[in-house]
């Protein structure tokens, strides 16, 4: 394989995979933060009980988050020289902000966090748990900041010729500030928020099924569900505001969403479907003239299509960007019917009793990670043939000396190494699930105990 | 290129990333080396002390290779490029061995096998000292300076990274570690635990003392450009003075139980050799063994003077409060170390 291809897949397969992590950190907290304050406030054991297991969570959820994160930092630079030579001036006081206004912030008081509870105050333990939250959003907004850029690159001059050729920054708010940052930072906190809070809700839904902690998983649940149904109906609002920049400022991206060739004519919008790439024809459901009037706002105007691209300069995978932006899409709207479904039955005070509700909860966990994830395929791989749009090719953006043999030993050995981390990640998440809110009196689930009676 | 107070940004670049990676190795350091001698404490609740000696601060302290990282692909991107670029199996190595690392001081206490833990004490203590080791295999190299051609470019191999020199460099790094890891937790330790890691750092501190003066000699004998700096500057004889004096110090300390103050001795020791590395290459980031004229320089790798000035600006701000934040953690868990329900 080339190495092309073999550093692409690297990357992707890192970065899916540390994107499991942050997403569920950040909304594992937000509820953190919400359970602490009520625990602040009502000094009620159960608040207390609740903050103390979603810490124990939030621990290990967190830890891999930041060991597969220091690969992504690395990885710029190791294979894609070209690339951190080409962005670095732009990048580069993206990620330094990124280190000094967030990652130290974080990880000082997670410190507290996660080992502070009989050292500090319960206010400056709170304090913590709001700073270690904040610190994780604040990362949020600088590493999207440095994406948005190479989508919609701003406020930057292009410096010397051929090989040489560098972006500088002209304007770092412009920079900052990019058409596509603030949609795109506010739609990722939020899938950030439905990855935690999907998370709380299927462990207190699942313990609610087993009759344990009822008491405790009631009040998690009802207060985690009002966040989830507003994060559920915010991502709405900005993945269409998402769409209308893509369409504005990726037109090639944008009709790889909805596999329209013909710029001359009128556009549909399918609710799912297939693209034959050859014939250049989706079949499938769809609303006639739908992404006309989603861009345009009448039923006449045609839309730009792939074919008004030259076949090197837009995405060549298109079925892929369709299905992977149609997934995103069906998923989202599932989960803004059953999380306001959901409220109405709290709000009539049956939520609890219907158990099969309780089971697709239990099992919804998986389905806001597999929203972002292809949320973030369509938008990559929609970019490509370009790195950053229309300036920096992918194929141009490698390092020059490493070559195909290298990558492949790197592939494998990340591939080994996430997999078999993957499989403890969950083996300890469902051990601690099962040990359950507070370890019973017995004092079986106390490891070093144990340990110590042998 | 623009300046303040007289120094151009550049340098002033050169100085942050300079003082970021000291802080990294003082700070993350200290629990490489609790790593290494890891495997030296013998029972069970010895590792558990050691390791929830390090628990709440290992992870901010790793932190500040992510900000070093950070602000070396802000400061100088074309030297983040080809540095990383042409170390790419070790550096790959190094992350790997990074994630390895913190899934083993994450998930070791919390099965209660024996088998479980001994498996993971191994994984988490030699992944620390192969950390070290990598750290000074690159550390070495740039001392060396390596292969890059005239487009900033890596021409050599992977064995000429593992050369004897930079193995040297790895070793020391190791030895530095271990001994500045086994002062921390004597510090954090008490009772018979305490005198067994004082006898580590006895030892840690003669493997170092050893590694420092053959590689001092192999400097002098193969890096050229080190050995006319000291025919020019006859004063920096002094530093290999000042870092045996350093050490004696801090053995003397350590004896008379002092042990915050022999910490900060073998932080200073971290800190001199890094002053001393950082003296020789200025105004050079990466020397080129092909010729001098390809050296990757503060000129022609930073990034432009706009961009330096927000990223220096934003260290001015961001420093006061990130030094507050690492006081106020070092604080709250200053003493010997207690374990509780939170505990690792």
């Amino acid at each position: 394989m080339d190495i092309e291809i073999l550093s692409r897949l690297q990357f992707a397969f890192t970065i899916a995979f540390h994107y499991i992590y942050p997403p569920l950190s950040i909304g594992t907290g937000v509820a953190l933060v919400f359970f602490e304050g009520m625990y602040l406030r009502t000094g009620d054991k159960h608040w207390e009980q609740l903050t103390k297991f979603w810490i124990r969570i939030f621990a290990l959820i967190f830890g891999i988050g930041v060991a597969t994160g220091i690969v992504m930092e690395f990885e710029f630079g190791t294979n894609w020289a070209a690339y951190s030579r080409y962005v670095g001036d732009i990048f580069g006081s993206a990620l330094a902000a990124e280190g000094v206004f967030a990652f130290a912030l974080e990880a000082a008081f997670l410190g507290i966090l996660l080992f502070g509870w009989n050292k500090v105050s319960p206010k400056v333990h709170f304090l913590s748990t709001l700073m270690v939250t904040i610190g994780s959003m604040f990362s949020a907004i600088w590493i999207v900041v440095a994406n948005s850029w190479q989508q919609t690159p701003a406020g930057f001059k292009i410096v010397g010729e051929g090989a040489a050729a560098k972006a500088e920054i002209t304007n770092f708010w412009a920079m900052v500030f990019n058409p596509s940052s603030v949609d795109r930072i506010i739609h990722v906190w939020i899938g950030a928020f439905l990855a935690g809070t999907f998370l709380v809700l299927s462990v207190h839904a699942y313990y609610i099924l087993k009759n344990r902690f009822v008491e405790q998983s009631k009040k998690a649940f009802g207060i985690v569900l009002v966040i989830a149904a507003i994060s559920a109906l915010g991502q709405l609002l900005t993945g269409h505001g998402s769409a209308v920049g893509v369409a504005k400022n990726q037109p090639a991206k944008l009709a790889a969403f909805e596999g329209h060739y013909d710029s001359l004519a009128v556009a549909d919008m399918y609710l799912f479907g297939w693209v034959n790439e050859t014939e250049q024809s989706v079949a499938g459901i769809k609303i006639p003239k739908g992404l006309t009037f989603l861009i345009h706002q009448d039923f006449t105007t045609p839309v730009t299509g792939l074919n008004a691209f030259s076949e090197n300069d837009r995405p060549s995978m298109v079925n892929f960007v369709f299905q992977t932006y149609h997934l995103m899409i069906i998923i989202g709207m599932f989960l803004i019917g059953l999380t306001l479904y959901s409220l109405f039955l709290l709000w009539k005070r049956k939520l609890f009793k219907k158990r099969w509700l309780m089971v697709v909860f239990s099992f919804s966990v998986v389905l806001p990670q597999i929203v972002n994830q292809v949320g973030w395929y369509s938008a990559e791989v929609g970019r490509q043939p370009w790195v950053v749009y229309n300036l920096l090719r992918t194929s141009d953006a490698l390092s020059e000396n490493v070559r195909a043999e290298q990558v492949v030993f790197s592939l494998v050995l990340f591939t080994t190494v996430y997999i078999i981390l993957f499989g403890l990640f969950i083996y300890l998440l469902n051990k601690k699930i099962q040990a359950g809110l507070v370890p019973e009196a017995t004092g079986k689930d106390d490891p070093h105990k144990l340990l110590t009676d042998k | 290129m623009e300046t303040f107070l007289n120094i151009d940004l550049g340098t002033w670049m050169f100085l942050v990333i300079g003082a970021v990676f000291s802080g990294y190795a003082i700070l993350d350091g200290f629990d490489l080396g609790a790593g290494t001698v890891h495997l030296f404490l013998r029972k069970e609740e010895s590792r558990r002390i050691a390791l929830n000696a390090i628990g709440p601060v290992w992870d901010g302290n790793e932190v500040w290779l992510v900000i070093g990282g950070g602000t070396l692909f802000a400061g100088f991107p074309k030297a983040y490029a080809t540095l990383l670029s042409a170390f790419y199996t070790p550096f790959i190595l190094f992350l790997v061995l990074l994630i390895l690392r913190a899934i083993a001081i994450e998930f070791r206490s919390k099965e209660p096998m024996l088998w479980w833990r001994r498996l993971w004490d191994i994984i988490y203590s030699v992944s620390s000292t192969l950390i070290g080791f990598t750290l000074g295999v690159v550390l070495g190299n740039v001392v060396l300076g390596i292969a890059i051609d005239e487009n900033m470019i890596y021409k050599g191999g992977l064995q000429d990274i593992f050369n004897p020199y930079a193995l040297l460099t790895g070793l020391t790094v190791v030895a530095l570690f271990a001994l500045h890891g086994s002062v921390y937790l004597v510090m954090k330790t008490a009772d018979k635990l305490a005198d067994r890691l004082a006898n580590i750092s006895k030892i840690a501190g003669m493997f170092f003392t050893i590694c420092y003066v053959v590689l001092s000699i192999a400097t002098l004998v193969y890096v050229p450009h080190a050995a006319e700096d000291f025919k020019e500057m006859p004063v920096l004889f002094a530093i290999p003075v000042i870092t045996l004096l350093l050490l004696l110090n801090e053995r003397r300390l350590i004896v008379k139980q002092q042990y915050w103050r022999a910490f900060l001795s073998s932080a200073a020791l971290i800190s001199l050799l890094l002053i001393t590395i950082a003296i020789g290459l200025y105004p050079n980031i990466l020397l080129s063994t092909i010729d001098s004229s390809n050296s990757l320089t503060i000129a022609n790798s930073a990034a432009s003077s706009k961009s330096l000035g927000i990223i220096l600006t934003f260290v001015l701000i961001g420093a006061p409060p990130v030094l507050i934040y690492f006081i106020f953690l070092f604080r709250t868990f200053k003493g010997k170390v207690v374990l509780d329900e939170m505990s690792y």
